[in-house]
């Protein structure tokens, strides 16, 4: 394959980790450093942990197994029967086996060479034992320490530090998302004291965009989005959920407590509403509302949906595959799946059809103004109740009559021209008239009632009425409310089984109880029969190695662009051992000794030099680090969809800064949900104050996320999402160039450039410039801006209506007192600045 | 022949950064001129394990289910046995949809099956011109599926598993050939517009990119509005002004290049010149002035008005513009009621035009090379559905008729058959991971070979439970 060629260090995403040493044979091989990756990529397939699928009855994830078998002499490797049979040149001999189509090359021979003949000694899995902090000398901050140590190690040196205002405005990315204002940035470069860096990191720390930040990732693990997502794709009601998170990560909140409220927040013993919206975690999956969907089938699928989503936002555990079969590379066995699974088997959710409105989730000012209207409402109805012996004797006055004879229904008269329905329903109430009142069922009984209230008592007619305005306005106010799918408890729980291969319809397999990972320490249930709010506070437990390490490596992915292991949503056998263990487990550690401090992990990052060095990377760098796995310098990569919008509604000055809310939908090309259907759907954008908020609030429609979302690899969200892909595409320049949320964010920049530049075009350009990017323009900008504005300007003179009709794109109204023609010319120059790279990159 | 893995910076920015010394000017002309996404022009498989047959795909999906009963597979004793109950040895376990716990009744087939082609093929009345053509296609009346609701079938047919996050078909062949499209995508996704009665809702996770990088992700290309999404220039701003702003544009990031040396910044200039070449080579596609009169005709369509007809058209010219996947839905074939008031129409609005694909692409040299597939997501079943109005068919996953042309496709031939009452396939089943198989192998493409790491796995388009090529259908 000429592409493994040329781009050899490609192939061995493992090994990346010791760039330095690509292709070298470590001399003294660690187990789950060097082997496991070999053994369980190229051997576990059939010889690893799942027994259904195991050949020759060998298994090489346990060395006693693979010792019982022959599977290898410790200390001779020319009597290993694995290296002879990895060398054989006969097709029914060699391993692995030809049709598997994997190879083992002779560095990875080498290196389980060298492992037999040190000694062939095993290691737990790493992610499996328990995080070992590193002593770090006391006010040095750990990251610095132990990525110093691997430096050292490798023979690399740090890079220097970042200028001033790369560094604010790195930090405001990561932080807010938000670009910093000009006046920060210069206010930042100037400040002198040694602790205007500490500072600065305090100040954006406690900006309420910060929680907006952190949600962005948290709400891709637990697969938040606005719709059902399965078939028809109905709105569901969960937005409260996403403010949750927003202020949960603002308040700082334990990830402890996080993490109970969102499994078990119904179950806390001072269970409020507050946990309560966080349980909406539960609710988060796929529901359908097709018809002909059979409860059993999606019972399973939302068994499974809740496993995988425990798997990959806590334990970094790819879970999905034993739903059919044990594992195939780690010990999670399909017991252990529908166990896991039964933990959820009290949620009440409803295998198929229209999910609830859910609870009301108000504010005080709603809260009194309900209150206001259910009081009116009783009010209104005591009255009414006040009329109802009178009323009583009435209805039995009006009875007699007609079973003497004397009152007839006008309805049903010979000349009467009622219309239908009026007939229909009087026929029904003389029916049941002609009954004693005994004889008449609860039906009749009420159909006779209602027809004697709405046509023939009048005297407390008025009283009814208010009470039946009072109602409709309660509801009315009601259907408005906020309202969160939570989750319930039902003493009903589902009863679980095993699903041979997955299947719905197998009725045979055993039935299991919860039980949480029996490769894991966890704590003795005595024989009872563990909750959600169990396995929670299992989770967030010491004795779990797992969440801790999963957390921190996402978050250090949102500060170096990868995680310290890189497969995010894998700490298994498939996954990376991170190259700097020591640093992983040191912030897993530090994270729980500091009470599941997300704050304290955050700062200690930011405030390390390794995250303050430049990004610029030096060749030697690159030749020996091209990933940046070693931390030798900053990482540089364009941010997340939803920034990308953040950062040009900002810079123009459009951005609507509230927090939390509904969500929202900005402008959308026509048409674009005409395949939605049961219902067919319009899409109504929002004006006013909700077109112009952050991504994060835009409207997640599962099947057809908003296209300038997903141009930007914005996830769907029908699953988990640890990774988002970060691709550069011929779209994104077409989504920032004519979709109109940047063709207006152009102009109305344009117009503030206008306003607030002076009124020479250097001024202007450098005030666009300081605006856009945080920096003064370099002497070939400004003439591209110039030549720009020259040539732009001249068609807009000669075609002022071109000029009308763009300075009029999108809802914010044309500013008065400016010049169109010029207004349209200093638009492109907006225009360029939005659609530059650098505008849209974190360095 | 494991696809190389992913990489936190893109292979194409490794690119960038290697070719540095070539400029970035000749980088970006180099590699956008060959590939819409700046992906390598060449996927990662290469050389090809196996002869490559088919050169690119165009699947017709019939959204909804097309009852193999009224279509493609005749079958007299179920008209004996219409309004006897259905054997229970028959259905006895079976999951069924809206009929599941309903009293199970023979529906006999509610059109006439008529003789075509050399073969005296039986093919119902209502597709004459895919009669026509069947002397150059393979029928299978022999194909199931796993799954028995419309989205997960779908989710099943495009990426050959129930659970979301997986590529689809297309995006899986993009990124194992990679595109010749110059200026296009390379995995195109048509949606018609129709005056139907109940269009299936479709997914964009249908020609999802899941795992692979979202550059082999399907481009709908709309009936209405923009064909691409953002393609036409804002008002007030014309060809010359956009060409300016980009200009300037790739000026500005050529210089921060020069001082930065991120390599993903070769990869954006080049990325805004092929939006810019997409602005006029996506209108110069959908502009069917230059189709004769005559090739109008046998498509039945008038141009831009969204049909299948006209998708049908566009598919052959995104064909010989080197498209490498191109899928078409038709919404309307979810009969469970009205089957015989409905059907005639969707026939009618399909039938000519799938069949003049077929004699277009022939007679311009392409179907030798080119991949033509009409299939549903599952078939319906032999019962009778008569709970929601006037009689039609329930989904069925055990039975289910579909058919392909061209690309070392056997001409002619009908392949496996269903018991005598529709219900099950019997001779020579295939599976959806079968057909999967089959088409990457015209491809060239080994399909237990072609695999990309995904949450552990060697995840596959044919999955993990086995699949086979079916042998007897390639000519």
């Amino acid at each position: 394959m000429p592409a493994r060629r040329l781009f050899p260090f490609l192939l061995l995403p493992g090994v990346l980790a010791a760039a330095s040493v690509a292709g070298e044979v470590p001399e003294k091989i660690e187990f789950n450093r060097d082997v496991r990756p070999i053994l369980s990529d190229k051997c576990f397939l059939c010889h690893g942990p799942d027994a259904g699928t195991r050949k020759a009855k060998l298994r090489l994830d346990v060395r006693e197994d693979a010792l019982a078998r022959g599977a290898f002499v410790p200390g001779k490797p020319a009597e290993s029967e694995l290296l002879l049979r990895i060398a054989s040149k006969e097709s029914d001999e060699v391993m692995p086996p030809p049709e598997t189509h994997k190879t083992i090359d002779a560095r990875e021979r080498s290196v389980l060479e060298r492992w037999i003949a040190q000694g062939a000694t095993y290691q737990r899995h790493w992610a499996y034992e328990p995080p070992l902090k590193a002593a770090v000398p006391p006010n040095a901050n750990g990251v610095d320490v132990l990525v110093a140590r691997r430096l050292e190690h490798l023979g690399l040196k740090p890079s220097p530090e970042a200028d001033r205002r790369t560094l604010i405005r790195r930090l405001h990315s990561d932080l807010t998302g938000l670009p910093p204002a000009p006046e920060d940035v210069a206010a930042f470069e100037r400040d002198g004291a040694p602790d205007a860096y500490a500072r600065l990191v305090e100040r954006v720390l406690q900006s309420p965009h910060y929680g907006e930040r952190m949600a962005i990732g948290w709400l891709d693990v637990v697969r938040y989005a606005d719709t059902i997502g399965y078939h028809s794709d109905n709105p569901r009601n969960v937005w409260p959920y996403r403010d949750w998170v927003v202020r949960s990560f603002n308040a700082n909140k334990r990830f402890d407590r996080f993490t109970l409220e969102q499994i078990a927040g119904d179950l806390l013993p001072d269970a409020d509403r507050e946990s309560r919206v966080g349980s909406a975690f539960n609710r988060l999956l796929l529901s359908t509302e097709e018809g002909g969907a059979q409860p059993k089938d999606y019972e399973s699928r939302m068994l499974t949906d809740r496993v995988r989503a425990v798997g990959a936002a806590w334990l970094g555990q790819t879970t999905g595959c034993a739903q059919c079969h044990d594992h195939k590379f780690d010990p999670f066995t399909q017991r252990d799946f529908y166990s896991l699974g039964a933990f959820f088997a009290d949620v009440k959710e409803a295998a198929v059809g229209r999910r609830e409105d859910g609870m009301l989730v108000l504010d005080a000012e709603q809260e009194r103004r309900l209150a206001a209207l259910d009081a009116a409402v009783e009010e209104a109805r005591r009255k009414v109740q006040a009329t109802s012996a009178e009323t009583a004797v009435a209805q039995t006055e009006w009875e007699r009559g007609f079973a003497e004879g004397v009152t007839v229904l006008p309805e049903l008269k010979a000349d009467a021209n009622a219309p239908a329905a009026n007939v229909r329903t009087a026929r029904a109430v003389a029916a049941a008239l002609n009954k004693s009142s005994a004889e008449r069922g609860p039906k009749e009984r009420l159909a006779v009632r209602d027809y004697f209230l709405a046509n023939v008592e009048t005297k407390h007619r008025p009283v009814r009425e208010i009470l039946a305005v009072a109602e409709k306005e309660r509801r009315a106010y009601h259907d408005t409310l906020p309202k969160c799918l939570v989750t319930e408890s039902s003493p009903k729980r589902r009863e679980v089984r095993i699903l041979a291969r997955g299947n719905w319809m197998d009725e045979t397999g055993e039935v299991v109880r919860a039980a949480l990972p029996h490769y894991l320490p966890g704590p003795d249930f005595a024989g009872k029969e563990p909750t959600r709010l169990d396995l929670a506070r299992w989770l967030v437990s010491r004795e779990n190695p797992l969440t801790a390490r999963t957390v921190v490596n996402r978050l250090w992915k949102q500060f170096f662009g990868t995680g310290l292991s890189r497969v995010a949503d894998d700490l298994g056998a498939q996954g990376e051992p991170p190259p700097n263990p020591a640093l992983l487990d040191w912030l897993a550690c530090e994270f729980m000794d500091r009470g599941w401090d997300v704050r304290h992990i955050v700062r200690t990052i930011v405030l390390s030099a390794t995250y303050r060095q430049t990004s610029e990377a030096t060749p030697e760098q690159l030749a020996r680090d091209p990933y940046n796995r070693e931390h030798a310098r900053q990482s540089r990569f364009r941010v997340e969809a939803e920034l990308v919008r953040d950062t040009a509604l900002a810079i123009s000055g459009l951005l609507v800064p509230a927090i939390g809310g509904p969500s929202v939908k900005p402008y959308q090309p026509d048409h674009y949900w005409e395949n939605l259907n049961f219902p067919p759907r319009t899409y109504d954008t929002d004006s006013g104050a909700a077109q112009h908020r952050r991504g994060l609030y835009v409207w997640w429609q599962r099947t057809f996320l908003h296209p300038s979302l997903l141009a930007f690899d914005a996830p769907s969200r029908e699953e988990c999402t640890a990774d988002r892909n970060r691709s550069n595409l011929p779209q994104q320049a077409l989504v920032l160039l004519n979709d109109p949320t940047y063709v207006e964010a152009a102009r109305v920049f344009a117009a503030r450039i206008l306003t607030e530049g002076g009124v020479e075009s250097a001024g202007r350009i450098r005030y666009a410039w300081r605006r856009a990017l945080q920096r003064d323009p370099r002497a070939e900008e400004v003439r591209v801006a110039e030549e720009l504005l020259v040539s732009q300007g001249a068609f807009y003179r000669a075609d002022p209506k071109a000029a009308a009709a763009l300075i009029s794109t999108g809802q914010s109204p044309v500013p008065a007192g400016l010049d169109p023609v010029e207004l349209a010319g200093w638009t492109h120059v907006a225009r360029v600045l939005l659609n530059l790279h650098e505008s849209i990159t974190r360095s | 022949m494991n696809p190389e893995p992913f990489s936190p910076l893109t292979r194409r920015a490794f690119l960038g950064r290697g070719a540095q010394g070539v400029g970035t000017v000749a980088l970006a002309s180099l590699m956008s001129g060959r590939d819409l996404r700046a992906a390598p022009a060449r996927g990662v498989i290469h050389p090809l394990p196996l002869p490559q047959r088919a050169k690119r795909v165009i699947w017709l999906t019939m959204a909804g289910g097309p009852s193999q009963l009224e279509t493609f597979d005749p079958k007299p004793k179920l008209a004996a046995m219409h309004g006897q109950p259905m054997p229970e040895s028959l259905t006895k376990g079976q999951q069924l949809a809206q009929l599941q716990g309903q009293q199970l009744v023979c529906h006999a087939p509610q059109f006439k099956f008529r003789k075509f082609g050399r073969g005296q093929v039986e093919i119902s009345e209502l597709f004459p011109h895919i009669g026509s053509v069947v002397d150059d296609i393979c029928l299978i009346r022999s194909m199931t599926t796993d799954a028995i609701n419309h989205d997960p079938a779908h989710m099943f047919m495009n990426t050959g598993s129930q659970i979301a996050g997986r590529p689809s078909m297309g995006a899986w062949i993009n990124y194992g050939l990679g595109s010749e499209a110059e200026d296009l995508p390379g995995f195109v996704v048509m949606i018609s517009t129709g005056p139907g009665r109940s269009p299936q809702p479709v997914a964009a996770r249908q020609w999802s990119s899941g795992f692979l990088p979202s550059r082999f992700q399907g481009v709908q290309l709309h009936g209405r509005g923009d064909a691409v999404h953002y393609l036409g220039n804002p008002a007030g701003i014309g060809r010359g002004q956009q060409e300016a702003d980009i200009r300037a544009i790739n000026i500005l990031n050529r210089q921060h290049e020069a001082l930065v040396g991120d390599p993903e910044i070769a990869t954006r200039i080049a990325q805004y010149e092929m939006a810019f070449r997409m602005q006029a080579s996506v209108p110069e596609l959908t502009d069917l002035r230059g189709e004769s009169a005559a090739t109008l005709e046998m498509y039945g369509c008038i141009p831009g008005d969204g049909s299948f007809a006209a998708n049908c058209l566009l598919a052959r010219r995104l064909a010989e513009r080197g498209v490498r996947f191109i899928q078409l839905y038709h919404r309307d074939w979810d009969h469970h009621s009205q089957l015989v008031e409905e059907l005639p129409l969707r026939a009618r609005e399909t039938d000519r035009a799938s069949a003049a694909l077929i004699k277009d692409l022939k007679q311009r040299g392409m179907l030798d090379d080119t991949l033509v597939v009409w299939s549903g997501e599952f078939g319906r079943t032999p019962m009778a559905q008569a709970n929601k109005g006037s009689t039609g068919r329930d989904h069925h996953n055990k039975a289910m008729s579909m058919w392909l042309a061209g690309a070392g496709i056997r001409r002619g031939q009908v392949y496996g058959s269903t018991d005598d009452l529709g219900y099950a396939a019997m001779e020579n089943p295939c599976t959806v991971h079968d057909l999967h198989a089959t088409m990457l192998h015209q491809l060239g493409i080994r399909h237990d070979a072609f695999s990309v790491k995904f949450q552990g796995l060697d995840a596959r388009l044919t999955g993990v439970e086995g699949a086979n090529v079916i042998d007897g259908i390639l000519g």
